[in-house]
């Protein structure tokens, strides 16, 4: 019997969705393989018919996205129960990835800057005899092992090829990696950057230029030319495709099982190769980084130390 | 009544400088208000970003970095490079709603034990002024509580 497999999404944009798909022609062969018995995106299975299903019947579930509400944390939580095995599939599921980014604010702010003054509809609404509810949008951004236990990780925004192909041999036909397991490199982008070579030994820069402020040279070591890359603190395995595209790198694949919050860890990269011993000169420097935190925590503040913004 | 308010500070203190002034404000029978928990690192430059988010996240009230003054580095310049994260750690800390205040780093030489209270007994007076950095834990429990 082929094992069942299920794909959820919770709060993200479906470009994990897209991932799968992008194994082309693999696809198929992954479709041979298992029996796919939960896909929203793709097949009209619904929650009821994983609910009617037996506990563990799942083999593996492959949630993307990080969890923001009542009906995510359900779904995230119903699929636990019938599955095996649940992998975090994705920096938002791994990490809270950019929806995360909403820890900076609350959820009434949101919905104030989305929808302007009006009213947020009751949660339970009836209309003709029928019921409808909403779910509840939560005041922080969660990554998935904060909602339930997850046995693997997959990082990525989204991840890549290689790396959704690698997974799928591993969970289905190789032996089991240590539970907790992130399914990519142990070592820093950097190592494996076409770039790597022009790379100075030692870096000392004098401003930060923004990606759309400066021409970037299609060969060096975009970090030497002033450009905030965070290859130095970022997990391995992406195949450099932001690099390939002369596009520094964002930190989507965080941080290596070394680090334990990957923001302070990649200021700490960028703070160690810039000049400038004076205050007023070393605030200069840091003025081309507009954003600190939407920089170092661009996919991971829900699973950071302060996880979210400090509320008054 | 309430009990008063008492600040929690986590001083990571240079092994060649500060925590030598710390020492010898001791020695010296200097009093000074007990609230620091002191760290003793080999130098400022150690003290990497997430050991200040981390105090902050379990409890510390303000963070305290202390290392040699500028020129004086046993390792020729671990100051610096602590100065360099320092100044992007507070813009960064500010971006999620902690005051600059809360983070302090402070040149502080073997010979300043008197310097070691007057900066910790400074620093508590403004850290009671700006209360808790955190509400209670109950209070925080609920606003990260999955629901």
């Amino acid at each position: 019997m082929r094992p069942k497999v299920a794909f959820y999404w919770c709060a993200s944009c479906g470009g994990c969705e897209e991932a799968v798909l992008d194994l082309a022609e693999g696809v198929l062969n992954l479709a041979d393989a298992v029996d796919i018995v939960f896909w929203p995106v793709a097949l009209d299975f619904k929650e009821k018919d994983v609910e009617e299903m037996a506990d563990g019947e799942i083999a593996v579930s492959f949630v993307n996205g990080a969890v923001r509400s009542s009906h995510q944390l359900n779904m995230a939580r119903l699929l636990r129960r019938k599955s095996k095995l649940v992998v975090a599939f994705g920096a938002c599921a791994q990490m809270g990835g950019i929806p995360g980014l909403a820890n900076l604010t609350t959820a009434r702010d949101t919905l104030r800057e989305v929808y302007g003054e009006a009213e947020p509809p009751a949660l339970e609404f009836r209309d003709n005899g029928h019921t409808l509810t909403l779910p509840k949008l939560f005041d922080a951004v969660f990554p998935l092992d904060r909602a339930i236990p997850v046995d693997y990780y997959v990082p990525g925004c989204p991840p890549s090829p290689k790396i959704v192909s690698d997974m799928f041999d591993v969970l289905l036909n190789g032996e089991l990696p240590e539970p907790g397991a992130v399914l990519a490199p142990d070592h820093a982008m950097c190592d494996e950057c076409p770039r790597r070579d022009s790379r100075p030994q030692e870096l000392k820069l004098d401003r930060f230029h923004r990606v759309q402020e400066t021409a970037i040279d299609l060969d060096k070591c975009i970090l030497a030319q002033g450009v905030p890359c965070l290859g130095p603190a970022t997990r391995a395995g992406c195949g450099s495709r932001c690099i390939a595209g002369n596009m520094p790198c964002t930190g989507c694949f965080g941080p290596t099982s070394r680090m334990r919050d990957y923001g302070g860890k990649a200021l700490c990269s960028l703070a160690s190769v810039v000049e400038g011993n004076e205050v007023a000169e070393i605030d200069r420097i840091f003025e081309g980084l507009v954003d600190p935190a939407g920089t170092f925590y661009r996919y991971s503040l829900p699973s950071s130390f302060l996880e979210r913004k400090r509320l008054e | 009544m309430p009990e008063p308010f008492e600040p929690k500070i986590v001083a990571f203190f240079c092994n060649w400088c500060t925590y030598l002034a710390a020492d010898l404000a001791g020695t010296s029978r200097i009093k000074y208000c007990p609230n620091a928990e002191v760290v003793r690192v080999m130098c400022s430059g150690r003290v990497d970003v997430q050991f200040v988010l981390k105090a902050f996240a379990k409890g510390a009230d303000g963070v305290l970095i202390g290392g040699c003054h500028p020129g004086d580095c046993h390792y020729q310049e671990g100051n610096y490079k602590a100065l360099r994260r320092y100044r992007l750690l507070r813009r960064l800390i500010r971006q999620m709603g902690i005051e600059d205040e809360r983070l302090r780093l402070e040149w502080i030489s073997a010979a300043e034990g008197d310097r070691v209270r007057a900066v910790i007994n400074d620093m508590v007076e403004t850290l009671k002024r700006l209360g808790p950095l955190q509400k209670s834990e109950e209070e925080r429990a609920h606003l990260l509580e999955v629901a």
